[in-house]
């Protein structure tokens, strides 16, 4: 991850494994991530302080679950309702044709510059790398996406992507880039990306942006942001063109201020964001500013497979908050690359394997405890512990075959250790039998349990099991 | 949160469900539960074909092989008496896992009905039996760690250290991040060792920083994993069940 190394580092979703052992390895990393999550974590409890968490939830909920249960109707009535103000309507069966959207937009300008405000679906779908490929720059505007994209990185965090970089990192970052100088005053850096930014807003044929929520009853686009880069964005270029999945859909306008209140607690401990936009239309003939043409771009990219499925259909709640990666144990000590995919932790573990198969995301499923404090936190009130569990089953093949590459992990070994203790757990007298035996052979549990016992001493079976102390005990009872 | 549990008064009888790790590995633990619960007036039937709740094969996605070791469960508890278990996660499977697991099934009500009869050990001692104290021990600090699925499944964060409170002289040592796992997560530790090594390895630090020489905890898979790691660095605290320690405390 040196910034001095010209080689650029990718992560692949395969290779989760080596890349958590590099990151654990890695003390920059971990220090990094505990500070921010720690730091989050706090700042998310504060913010919520006396208020009924739990009702809030229950209503995030409830809001998102109406308008997932109305999904193709709203959509129809979002499309109707943009269209109606000037916004202009496209829809994308995947990333790819979404980025073909965006690309012929740009060209039927003319244009060569883009500049981007956050966007996940951007991100997953790989737009910037899309349209660089078709002579367009593409310039992340987020001060973090402009980090991430200078140091030839993807984002570590959905709502902080450079967050896996610490002060000094970033000093180093912007002086072998942009020619800054090298040091920790943090007003200073941003200071320098603002000014060299604030040229290519001014220079940007097409700004393109994300959407955080896209009210169907009023065909307005709602963006959450801090840094006024989203304002810059969609008001400055003369097109605008937005982003989203086709779950972003809330139905009215009085959804929007109940999932603010979560969203903006949830991710940064904020009561309120700096930014709060609200996009409906273009530039109209007397106003002196905004954007000539208005786009929306809904990308479905797997959402209406995952859709299909009642158990899975929970997933297409999330307000993309990162509150489930801020509370996660392992995300917090292997950080957001190691997964190798657009979404990292708890979220990405129960969305990618929808967009990528299981083939390669196999092993996000299972890299959870299952401690629960992604479900706890999750504003919206999102399963994530029994999808993940869910997932699993599609792994293994007992699942309902509705995930790509369901069964991929099911192997004979498996199935007839499993098969095994199911034996052996519904043969009362072979298991008394059998562990039993075990504590007085020591047999069952040998000193070396490989991954175990690198970390651990093993544990040892007791001499008698309960069942024989409990015969004992009975004994003494009735003697007595 | 769970809407707010009204709990049953004090019954005559209950059901003691051991889990397979107390079973295998901690047995006296089972015990220490069981002469707690006498204690109480109360009278502590075990089944004896009682195996294992099935939760290692649920979580690890062979649904089938669950539901088969689950169902061989179901039929152990006849009587509407309540049944207690000494550990948060297989409590969490029964009380939480088994009514999905059963959902369509001809076992479905049968499921719900042993669902709703669960309780985890510190809880009935707690909200059930009201449990009264009497610490005979020297005085001596202790740090608690209560497993997630207690915590979050369960929604018994308070019950184990409320248990702890009534021992005059026994000082409970807060430690930092209390509420993190400890990186057990059943089949995680062995799918994922290293991370979950690192896990166990933050908690035994937090722990050992409180001073405490010694940590309780109501779960067996997080007492083989902190106690594991404490061994394997040749530390100088120790882990026990909340059960033995009351137990060993009070006598």
């Amino acid at each position: 991850m040196s910034i001095h190394d010209d080689a650029v580092q990718t992560f692949t979703p395969r290779d989760f494994h080596r890349q958590a052992h590099d990151a654990l390895g890695n003390p920059q990393i971990r220090a990094n991530f505990r500070k921010a999550m720690d730091g989050l974590m706090t700042k998310r409890r504060d913010s919520f302080g006396d208020w009924d968490l739990e009702t809030l939830r229950e209503l995030g909920a409830n809001i998102r679950m109406r308008a997932l249960a109305k999904l193709p109707e709203l959509l129809e009535q979002l499309e109707a309702n943009c269209e109606a103000n000037g916004i202009h309507v496209h829809w994308a069966e995947d990333g790819e044709e979404a980025c073909r959207i965006i690309r012929e937009l740009c060209e039927a300008r003319g244009a060569k510059a883009v500049i981007k405000g956050k966007s996940m679906v951007s991100e997953e779908m790989h737009l910037n790398e899309h349209l660089e490929a078709a002579g367009i720059e593409a310039l992340e505007s987020d001060l973090g996406e402009y980090l991430v994209q200078l140091n030839q990185q993807t984002p570590s965090h959905i709502i902080m992507p450079a967050i896996h970089l610490n002060t000094d990192e970033i000093s180093d970052i912007m002086h072998h880039k942009t020619g800054t100088e090298r040091t920790r005053d943090v007003d200073y850096m941003t200071a320098a990306a603002r000014s060299q930014l604030r040229e290519r807003f001014m220079a940007a044929d097409v700004g393109i942006s994300g959407v955080n929520f896209a009210v169907a009853e009023t065909g307005t686009l709602c963006l959450v942001e801090n840094e006024g880069n989203g304002r810059m964005t969609t008001t400055v270029p003369p097109m605008h063109i937005a982003v989203t999945g086709i779950e972003k859909v809330v139905e009215h306008l009085r959804d929007v201020p109940p999932l603010y209140a979560l969203l903006s607690r949830s991710a940064t401990g904020q009561h309120v964001t700096t930014y709060f936009n609200m996009i409906s239309g273009p530039r109209k003939e007397q106003e002196h500013d905004g954007p000539e043409a208005v786009h929306l771009v809904l990308v479905d990219n797997g959402r209406s497979r995952i859709y299909q499925d009642d158990e899975l259909l929970d997933t297409l709640r999330c307000i993309r908050c990162g509150a489930c990666m801020n509370h996660c144990p392992v995300y917090t000590r292997v950080g957001g690359h190691t997964y190798g995919t657009t979404y990292p932790g708890p979220i990405g573990s129960i969305l990618m394997p929808h967009m990528l198969g299981l083939e390669d995301t196999k092993d996000l499923p299972s890299a959870s405890s299952l401690c629960g404090a992604c479900g706890e936190v999750c504003p919206v009130k999102i399963p994530i512990p029994d999808l993940l569990v869910r997932l699993r089953r599609e792994a293994v093949g007992e699942g309902r075959g509705n995930v790509p590459g369901a069964g991929v992990k099911r192997n004979k070994k498996e199935v007839a250790a499993w098969k095994s203790f199911q034996w052996l757990a519904t043969h009362p007298g072979a298991w008394r039998r059998g562990t039993a035996m075990a504590g007085k052979l020591n047999m069952l549990m040998p000193s070396n349990l490989g991954p175990w016992t690198d970390h651990r001493t093993a544990p040892k079976p007791a001499k008698t099991t309960l069942h024989a102390l409990i015969k004992r005990h009975r004994k003494q009872r009735s003697d007595a | 949160m769970a809407p707010v549990k009204l709990y049953p008064p004090k019954p005559d009888k209950v059901y003691f469900y051991g889990t397979c790790l107390v079973d295998i590995f901690f047995p006296q633990a089972g015990m220490d539960a069981i002469r707690l619960l006498e204690r109480e007036g109360i009278e502590v039937i075990f089944p004896d074909d009682q195996t294992c709740c099935g939760q290692p094969a649920y979580t690890s996605g062979y649904q089938t092989e669950a539901r088969e070791v689950a169902r061989s469960q179901l039929g152990l508890f006849e009587q509407d008496w309540p049944i207690i278990v000494p550990s948060g996660s297989c409590g969490g499977m029964m009380h939480t896992h088994y009514p999905q697991l059963f959902a369509g099934t001809e076992d479905e009500a049968l499921a719900k009905a042993v669902a709703g009869r669960v309780f985890e050990l510190t809880e009935f001692l707690v909200h059930v039996c009201r449990l009264k104290l009497e610490d005979r021990g020297e005085p001596e600090k202790v740090a608690m760690h209560t497993s997630c699925s207690a915590r979050r499944e369960m929604g018994l964060a308070e019950t184990g250290p409320m248990l702890l409170s009534k021992l005059g002289q026994v000082e409970l040592m807060e430690q930092e991040r209390a509420a993190e796992c400890c990186g057990f997560g059943g089949t995680f530790a062995v799918r994922h060792p290293e991370i979950s090594a690192a896990m166990v390895e933050d908690k035994t630090q937090a722990i050992e920083a409180t001073g405490a020489k010694r940590f309780v905890t109501s779960d067996c898979g997080c007492l083989m994993n902190i106690g594991g790691r404490f061994e394997h660095q040749q530390k100088a605290v120790t882990g026990e069940h909340i059960a033995s320690y009351l137990w060993r405390r009070s006598t």
